[in-house]
C-alpha cells in the first residue's frame, strides 16, 4: 500500500517541490494551500504523515497541529513542521502543540524522503 | 514537472506575492494596526524567502530574511510603524522586486541599493537580532535524522569513542504525538553501536491492559564518537513526553581498547525482540475518552470561524498565452467565415428564406459571443500596472523633493493584456511627469493653501466600449503663457498665431517640446509626451489634456477594449473597398451644394451647423485615381482627429456596418501612412482599415505643423 502524505503549505513553489520529490519517491501526495484546507483535507485524505508550514493564512501551522491533535480529527499520525523558522521558542510551541518533528527549509530531498520513510515504516 | 518549470512557477508566484506585498503596504499606510494586513505582508515576504531558499538564491533569501525580521517586529508589536518606517518598507518592497527580477533573469542585482536598504533595515534591529545569524545553507533536521552539520572543531580533535547509558520511558502523550520509539532507536543506531534492553516490568496482565497507556521503558547503551548534545537532539521532540536520562558510562569510555566488541554489533543488527514489536498504542483507532471534553469544540469553532473568512482569490486556471492567442486567431477566422456565409447566401437571392436568415442572425450573435468571451480571457485588471506606479510616484517624489501620494481608482478594470503591457512605459512617463512637472514644491503648495502632499490620481473605467485611463494631479496646472512662449521659441508655433487654450495644451504632444525650464534628470530623458502619444496611438487610442490653473492637470487616455476586432463601416473609395473604425466617426453627412464652400484653388469646407469644417478627399490623400468627381456626390464622414480637430472625410459610399477582424499590416508590409491595418471581408477580399488621424495629415492642403496656422483655425477666428 502506498504511503499517503498530506503537505500543507501556502507556497505553490514549495508544494511543487514537495510533489516532485515525494511522488518521485513513491509516496501518494496530497496538498492543501492553507491551514483550514489542510484540516479539511486531513479527514478526506486520511494521510499516513502530515507535513505542515507554520506561516499560513486562515489557520497557521500551530493551529493545524492543535486541531489535528485535539479536534474531532484527533490523530496520532506523525506531523512534521517544514518551515524556514528555526527559533527555539517556535519549536517548543510546535512540540507542545503535538508536532512530531521539525525540518528547516530549504529541505534536502533525500533527507526528507528518508525521514518520511522512517516515520511511516515505508518499505524502501 | 521539471525543476525548470518549478522554477518558473516560483517566479510567477513571486509576482503574485509582490503584488500582495504592495497591496498590503498600501493598506498598512491606511491602518498599520490591522494585524491581518501586517500578517499578509509578512507572509508574502516569508514565502518569497522560503521558495528562494529552495533554489539556492541566497541573496534573495538574505534580503527577504532581513525584511521579514523587521516586519516581524511590527507583527509582534515590538515596533511602531511611522512614516519613515513605512517609506523604508516600500523601498524594501521595491528592492525585493528588483532582486526577484535579477534572480529570474540570472543577472547580478544592484549591490549598492541592496546593501543600502539592508543596512537601513538592520538599523531597526537591535544588536541581539543581528547576532542571531540565519543559516541558509545548512540543512537542519531537528529530528531523528543523522546530524549533518557536525561541528568541525570537534571532528578535528579526532574521534573519541564513548559509551552512553540512556534510560527512556515514554508517556502516553509521546505516542499520541505520532512518535515511535523504534525510530528514535534507529536514529541512535546510526550514531554508533546500540544495544537495547526493554523493561517490561510495567506491563499489566492481559485483563488490565489499556492500549492508550504507555507501559514500556528501555535501557540503551550507545557506543559512539558523537557528543552528548547530538543524542539530546535526537530526543528533542520527545523531550517533554518521556522520562529521559543520558549519562556517560565512565567505565567504558576513553579507552581505545573499548572499541565495540563483536557481540554488541550483533546485538545492534538483531535488536532484542521487544523493540521490534513495540506496543502499538498509536495504532489504536478507538476514539479516546478525552475527545468528549469541551476543548475540541472550541477548536472546532475556531476552525469554522476561519473557514467563513474569505478564502483568497477565486479559483483560476493558468493557460499558456500562445494557446489563448491561437484561439483568438481561430475565432477571428470564424467571424470572417460567418461574414462570408452571410454574403454567399445574400448572393443566392433565395426567395422567402426567413428562417435561414434567422438562423444566420443567431449564428452571427453566437460568433460574437464567442469572440467576446475569448477576448475576456486576455483581459486583465489594470491593478498590477497601477500598483507599479506607486513606486514611480515614490521614486519621483524622492528625486524631486516633492511630496506625493498615489490614489488609484477602478483598478479592477480589465484591459487586454497587450494593452496593459504596452501601456506600462507611457504611463510611467506620465506619472513621473505628473510629480515632476505637475506638482508644486511642498512650500509652494502650503503657500497656495494646499496640503503639502500632492495627490496623483490614477483611475480606470469602461465607458461606451472604450477604456478610459486618467492621470490627474492636483498641482499648479499648465502654465499656458509659458508654453506658448516656448512653442514660439522652438518654432512650433507661428509668432503671430492665436491659439485656443486647448491648442496650447496640445503643444505638449509636439515632438521636441519640453516645459520644464530646467530639464530635471527625472523627466527629461529625451522621452517627451509625443512618444507617449504615439505609443497610445499605436494601441488605437488617444490622449487628451484638461488643465485648470492652480488646481491641476488631467491626462485622459482612451483605448479600444480589444486590439483584435473592431466595429467598422465598409466604405468604397475610388474603386476600392475599405474599412473605417466606427468609433472615430461622429456623424455621416450627405452634403448638399449650399453647405459646400471652396477655399482658394484647392480647399473645400462644409458648413456644419454654423461652423466650417475642412473636407478631406480620402481617395486623393491615398493617391488613388477615380475618386469622387462630382462634389455633390459621395458621403462625408465627420471625424474628430488629433491634429486637425473636426474634419470631414469624403468617401464614395457606405456599404455596411460590421465587426471586422484586425490583421496587422506592419509585420508583412511595414507602415503605410493613413492605413492602420487590414481585414478580410465576407467575399474573401482584403480591405485596408483607415486611420483618420494619419489620413488627414496626408492632405496636401493642410500643413501639419504648426496647427496654429491650419485653415480651420483661421476660419474659426475669422
Amino acid at each position: 500500500m502506498t504511503t499517503k502524505v498530506l503537505a500543507i503549505d501556502d507556497s505553490r513553489t514549495i508544494r511543487n517541490l514537495l510533489r516532485v520529490s515525494l511522488e518521485g519517491a513513491g509516496f501518494e501526495y496530497h496538498s492543501a494551500c492553507d491551514g483550514v484546507e489542510g484540516v479539511e483535507q486531513f479527514s478526506e485524505v486520511d494521510p499516513d504523515v502530515v507535513i505542515t508550514d507554520i506561516n499560513m493564512p486562515n489557520l497557521d501551522g500551530f493551529g493545524v497541529i492543535e486541531s489535528l491533535r485535539s479536534g474531532p480529527n484527533r490523530t496520532t499520525v506523525p506531523i512534521i513542521v517544514l518551515t524556514t523558522e528555526s527559533g527555539q521558542d517556535l519549536k517548543t510551541r510546535a512540540r507542545e502543540a503535538g508536532a512530531t518533528g521539525w525540518i528547516v527549509k530549504p529541505f534536502d530531498d533525500a533527507s526528507l524522503v528518508s525521514v518520511l520513510r522512517r516515520l511511516t515504516g515505508h518499505v524502501v | 514537472m521539471s525543476m525548470n518549470s518549478i522554477r518558473d512557477t516560483f517566479f510567477e508566484e513571486c509576482e503574485e506575492l509582490l503584488e500582495a506585498l504592495v497591496e498590503g503596504l498600501s493598506a498598512m499606510e491606511e491602518n498599520a494596526e490591522d494585524m491581518d494586513v501586517v500578517n499578509a505582508v509578512f507572509r508574502a515576504v516569508h514565502s518569497i524567502k522560503g521558495g528562494a531558499g529552495a533554489f539556492g538564491l541566497d541573496r534573495l533569501v538574505n534580503f527577504a530574511h532581513t525584511f521579514e525580521t523587521v516586519m516581524d517586529k511590527v507583527r509582534s508589536q515590538e515596533m511602531k510603524v511611522d512614516e519613515e518606517l513605512m517609506l523604508l518598507f516600500h523601498r524594501s518592497g521595491d528592492e525585493l522586486a528588483d532582486l526577484v527580477e535579477a534572480a529570474r533573469d540570472e543577472r547580478e542585482p544592484n549591490a549598492e541599493s541592496e546593501a543600502a536598504v539592508i543596512k537601513e533595515l538592520e538599523s531597526h534591529l537591535g544588536e541581539q537580532d543581528e547576532e542571531e545569524e540565519f543559516d541558509f545553507a545548512a540543512l537542519t533536521l531537528d529530528f531523528d535524522a543523522p546530524p549533518i552539520d557536525l561541528p568541525i572543531a570537534e571532528a578535528d580533535e579526532g574521534p573519541v569513542m564513548r559509551s552512553f547509558n540512556i534510560r527512556f520511558k515514554p508517556t502516553a502523550a509521546l505516542y499520541s504525538n505520532g512518535h515511535e520509539p523504534l525510530l528514535l532507536f534507529d536514529a541512535l543506531a546510526e550514531l554508533g553501536t546500540l544495544s537495547v534492553q526493554a523493561d517490561l516490568s510495567g506491563l499489566p496482565d492481559f485483563d488490565g491492559f489499556d492500549p492508550n497507556s504507555a507501559v514500556l521503558g528501555w535501557t540503551l547503551t550507545l557506543e559512539t564518537v558523537e557528543d552528548e548534545t547530538v543524542l539530546h537532539e535526537i530526543f528533542e521532540f520527545v523531550d517533554s513526553l518521556c522520562d529521559l536520562e543520558i549519562s556517560v558510562d565512565e567505565s567504558a569510555g576513553e579507552d581505545p581498547a573499548s572499541v565495540p566488541e563483536p557481540e554488541s554489533i550483533v546485538e545492534a543488527i538483531a535488536p532484542p525482540v521487544p523493540t521490534v514489536a513495540p506496543v502499538p498504542p498509536q495504532a489504536s483507532p478507538a476514539p479516546a475518552p478525552e475527545m468528549s471534553t469541551p476543548a475540541p469544540k472550541v477548536e472546532q469553532k475556531q476552525a469554522a470561524a476561519a473557514r467563513e473568512e474569505p478564502r483568497g482569490p477565486r479559483p483560476t486556471l493558468r493557460v499558456d498565452l500562445d494557446r489563448v492567442d491561437r484561439l483568438i486567431n481561430t475565432v477571428g477566422e470564424l467571424i470572417i467565415n460567418q461574414a462570408m456565409i452571410s454574403q454567399r447566401i445574400e448572393e443566392l437571392e433565395l426567395p422567402a428564406v426567413a428562417h435561414l436568415t434567422n438562423e444566420l442572425e443567431a449564428y452571427k450573435l453566437l460568433a460574437r459571443d464567442i469572440q467576446e468571451g475569448v477576448m475576456a480571457i486576455r483581459a486583465q485588471p489594470v491593478k498590477p500596472l497601477f500598483q507599479r506606479m506607486s513606486r514611480i510616484v515614490r521614486e519621483a517624489s524622492e528625486a524631486t523633493g516633492k511630496k506625493a501620494k498615489l490614489i488609484t481608482i477602478g483598478d479592477s478594470t480589465e484591459v487586454d493584456k497587450t494593452v496593459i503591457e504596452r501601456l506600462a512605459d507611457p504611463l510611467t512617463h506620465m506619472v513621473r511627469n505628473a510629480v515632476d512637472h505637475g506638482l508644486e514644491t511642498p512650500e509652494k503648495r502650503v503657500e497656495g493653501g494646499k496640503d503639502a502632499i500632492g495627490t496623483i490620481r490614477l483611475s480606470a473605467s469602461h465607458r461606451s466600449g472604450s477604456v478610459f485611463i486618467e492621470i490627474a494631479d492636483d498641482g499648479a496646472g499648465l502654465n499656458r503663457p509659458r508654453m506658448l512662449e516656448k512653442g514660439i521659441e522652438k518654432g512650433l508655433v507661428a509668432p503671430d498665431a492665436e491659439l485656443s487654450e486647448q491648442e496650447i495644451d496640445n503643444l505638449l504632444f509636439m515632438p521636441g517640446f519640453s516645459t520644464a525650464s530646467e530639464v530635471s534628470n527625472l523627466s527629461g530623458r529625451g522621452v517627451g509626451m509625443d512618444v507617449v502619444k504615439n505609443a497610445v496611438a499605436a494601441l488605437g487610442g488617444r490622449v487628451s489634456i484638461t488643465t485648470s490653473p492652480g488646481s491641476g492637470t488631467t491626462f485622459t487616455i482612451v483605448l479600444p477594449l480589444t486590439l483584435a476586432v473592431m466595429d467598422g463601416f465598409v466604405i468604397s473609395i475610388a474603386d476600392q473597398t475599405m474599412v473605417i473604425p466606427i468609433a472615430s466617426i461622429i456623424e455621416t453627412i450627405r452634403p448638399s451644394r449650399k453647405d459646400l464652400h471652396c477655399i482658394g484653388t484647392d480647399g473645400e469646407v462644409i458648413s456644419v451647423r454654423g461652423s466650417y469644417v475642412p473636407i478631406v478627399d480620402v481617395a486623393r490623400n491615398l493617391g488613388l485615381s477615380g475618386g469622387v468627381q462630382d462634389i455633390n456626390g459621395g458621403v462625408l464622414l465627420l471625424v474628430s482627429t488629433e491634429g486637425q480637430g473636426l474634419t470631414a472625410l469624403r468617401v464614395g459610399a457606405i456599404h455596411d456596418q460590421r465587426q471586422v477582424v484586425i490583421k496587422s499590416l506592419e509585420s508583412n508590409y511595414g507602415n503605410i501612412p493613413g492605413v492602420s491595418a487590414a481585414t478580410i471581408l465576407g467575399d474573401g477580399k482584403i480591405a485596408l482599415i483607415l486611420d483618420p488621424d494619419e489620413l488627414v495629415k496626408l492632405h496636401p492642403g493642410l500643413p501639419q505643423i504648426p496647427p496654429a496656422s491650419s485653415p480651420r483655425m483661421e476660419l474659426r477666428h475669422a
